[in-house]
């Protein structure tokens, strides 16, 4: 489990593609520099959407989970 | 390498329109620019006043695959252009020939529609390939 301080959790649960990489493009363009977002998806997409647009835009993957019938994705707010 | 993607919307059925959102939302978050055009049937559903409406499938859907869209739930199309648009460079101009087919002018349609341009107009700015839906 990661100790980081969680600043904005998304439940993108149910939400399918491209909705959870969407709201999490709106949420890291209205945070802070530094700032720790969690994003929880169901859509498989997002495996490889995320950590995608991440490696793109230069922001941090922190940590990936997979958990029951959801990914767990930390995302840190590099720039 | 020209990193632009040029869409030329022909379909106005919401499982293709909805295809396309998703094409031009990747695309947009990927840092590349959007070019879109709009011709016929998808003209047609960029009508402000229709915008929202049921546009039905394509015919190879079916009644299986309509229900699976169904389930599928999410956003709406126009929405997700919405987001688009936001976050990256997404242009939507309307084909002037299908404008004038329909009598339309751009006042008519959703200010999704940055404006209408004719053939030669909207390959002036999507250079590239085009992928037609």
């Amino acid at each position: 489990m990661t100790t980081l301080n969680i600043t904005r959790q998304i439940d993108a649960r149910g939400m399918p593609c491209p909705g959870p990489l969407m709201s999490l493009i709106g949420a890291i363009r209205e945070g802070q520099v530094g700032d720790v977002i969690e994003v929880l998806s169901s859509d498989t997409g997002s495996r490889t959407d995320i950590p995608a647009w991440l490696a793109k835009a230069g922001h941090e993957l922190v940590e990936v989970a997979e958990e029951d019938g959801f990914t767990r994705f930390v995302v840190r707010k590099a720039r | 390498m020209d990193d632009s993607l040029a869409l030329v919307l022909f379909s106005g059925t919401d499982d293709k329109l909805n295809a396309a959102a998703v094409l031009a939302a990747g695309a947009a978050a990927m840092g590349r620019k959007v070019h879109v055009f709009l011709q016929y049937w998808a003209l047609d559903a960029f009508r402000a006043d229709r915008i929202l409406k049921d546009h039905g499938v394509a015919p190879e859907a079916g009644p299986e695959g309509a229900a699976a869209l169904q389930r599928l739930g999410g956003q709406h199309w126009s929405e997700i252009l919405r987001q688009a648009k936001d976050i990256g460079v997404v242009e939507i101009q309307a084909c002037s020939l299908s404008m004038e087919m329909f009598g339309l002018e751009v006042d008519d349609l959703d200010p999704l529609v940055d404006g209408q341009e004719g053939v030669a107009g909207f390959f002036l700015h999507a250079d590239g390939p085009v992928t037609f839906i």
